[in-house]
C-alpha cells in the first residue's frame, strides 16, 4: 500500500513513518504542505493519504477539497491539532475519512488507518 | 487575565508531553510578566486570531529543549539543526492547538509556529495584553509558556 504524508513539520512526518513502518508500510511519498503534495500526488498515485490541517502555503483542509474535485476514492486522513466540533465537521464536509488529533499515541493512528482501509475494503 | 485563558495551557502542555514524550510536567505557580525578555533562550512562538488574539510563547532553557527535542524526535541535536526548530515548533503548535480547542464558545486560529534561538532575545506583544508565566518542572528541566492573549469584544468584531 502507498502513502502520502502530508505535514509541515519533518519530525511529525518521521514519528508518522515510523508507525507505517510497524505497521509494515514503507511505500511512503512526503510533502511538506498542500501544494507540495498536490504536485507530488499524480505520480505518486497514494492509496492512503494522511495530511496535517495547520500549514504554510496550503493547508490541509485547501488541500483536501482541491485534491476531491478530482479523486473522491483515495481515504484521506487527517492528522491535526484541530479537535473542535465545527473544524471536524468542516474537514468531513470537504471529503476527509477519519480523523486523528495530536497529540496521539502510535496505537491510536494505527487504529484510524486500519479502520480507514478496512471501510474502504467493505 | 481570565483564567479560562490559562487552565487550558496546563492541561494542553500535560497531554503533549504525557503522550508524545512519556515526560509528566509539574505545573508551579504562574505569574505576571512585564517586561518582553523571552524566561529562558529557546522559543516555540505561536499567533492566535479570532475569537482570541495574542501570542503564545514555549521557552526553554537550551540544555532542556536538547534533551526534549532528544526524546520528540528520538536524536540528539544541536540547535543550529533546523530539525531542532521544527520539533520545538511542532511542539508549540500541539500545546496551542490543544488549549484553543478548550476555549469554550470561540473560534479561534492559529499560526504557524516560528522558533528564536538565542540568549536575552525577547518577542514582542500587543500592547495592553498581559502576559502570564506557566513555570513548568519535568525530568528533563525547567520550561515555562508564556501567554499574552485577550478576548476580541463582540464589538470589535462586528466592526
Amino acid at each position: 500500500m502507498k502513502i502520502m504524508l502530508i505535514d509541515d513539520s519533518k519530525t511529525m512526518r518521521n514519528i508518522q513513518e515510523s508507525v507505517l513502518a510497524q505497521l509494515g508500510h514503507t511505500a511512503i511519498e512526503e510533502a511538506c504542505d498542500g501544494q507540495d503534495a498536490l504536485s507530488k500526488i499524480g505520480a505518486f498515485q497514494p492509496d492512503l493519504i494522511l495530511v496535517d490541517g495547520n500549514m504554510p502555503n496550503m493547508d490541509g483542509l485547501s488541500f483536501v477539497k482541491a485534491f476531491r474535485h478530482g479523486n473522491k476514492a483515495t481515504p484521506v486522513i487527517m492528522v491535526t491539532t484541530e479537535s473542535e466540533k465545527s473544524r471536524v465537521i468542516d474537514a468531513i464536509k470537504a471529503g476527509v475519512n477519519n480523523y486523528v488529533v495530536k497529540p496521539f499515541t502510535p496505537d491510536l493512528l494505527s487504529q484510524r488507518i486500519n479502520e480507514t482501509m478496512n471501510k474502504k475494503a467493505a | 487575565m481570565d483564567p479560562a485563558f490559562i487552565t487550558p495551557f496546563i492541561a494542553s502542555i500535560q497531554d503533549v508531553f504525557s503522550t508524545m514524550l512519556q515526560l509528566p510536567v509539574t505545573i508551579k505557580d504562574p505569574r505576571i510578566k512585564a517586561d518582553s525578555a523571552t524566561t529562558y533562550d529557546v522559543s516555540g512562538i505561536i499567533g492566535m486570531s479570532g475569537d482570541v488574539v495574542g501570542s503564545v510563547v514555549l521557552s526553554f532553557p537550551e540544555a532542556t529543549a536538547r534533551r526534549v527535542v532528544s526524546l520528540f524526535a528520538g536524536a540528539d541535536m544541536l540547535p543550529t539543526n533546523p530539525d531542532f526548530a521544527d520539533a520545538v515548533g511542532e511542539l508549540v503548535n500541539m500545546i496551542s492547538g490543544g488549549a484553543k480547542a478548550m476555549f469554550k464558545g470561540r473560534k479561534v486560529s492559529i499560526s504557524c509556529p516560528s522558533v528564536i534561538v538565542g540568549r536575552d532575545h525577547t518577542v514582542a506583544r500587543q500592547k495592553g495584553t498581559p502576559c502570564i508565566v506557566i513555570p513548568c518542572d519535568t525530568d528533563c528541566g525547567e520550561l515555562a509558556i508564556e501567554i499574552a492573549v485577550k478576548a476580541v469584544s463582540s464589538a470589535a468584531i462586528a466592526a
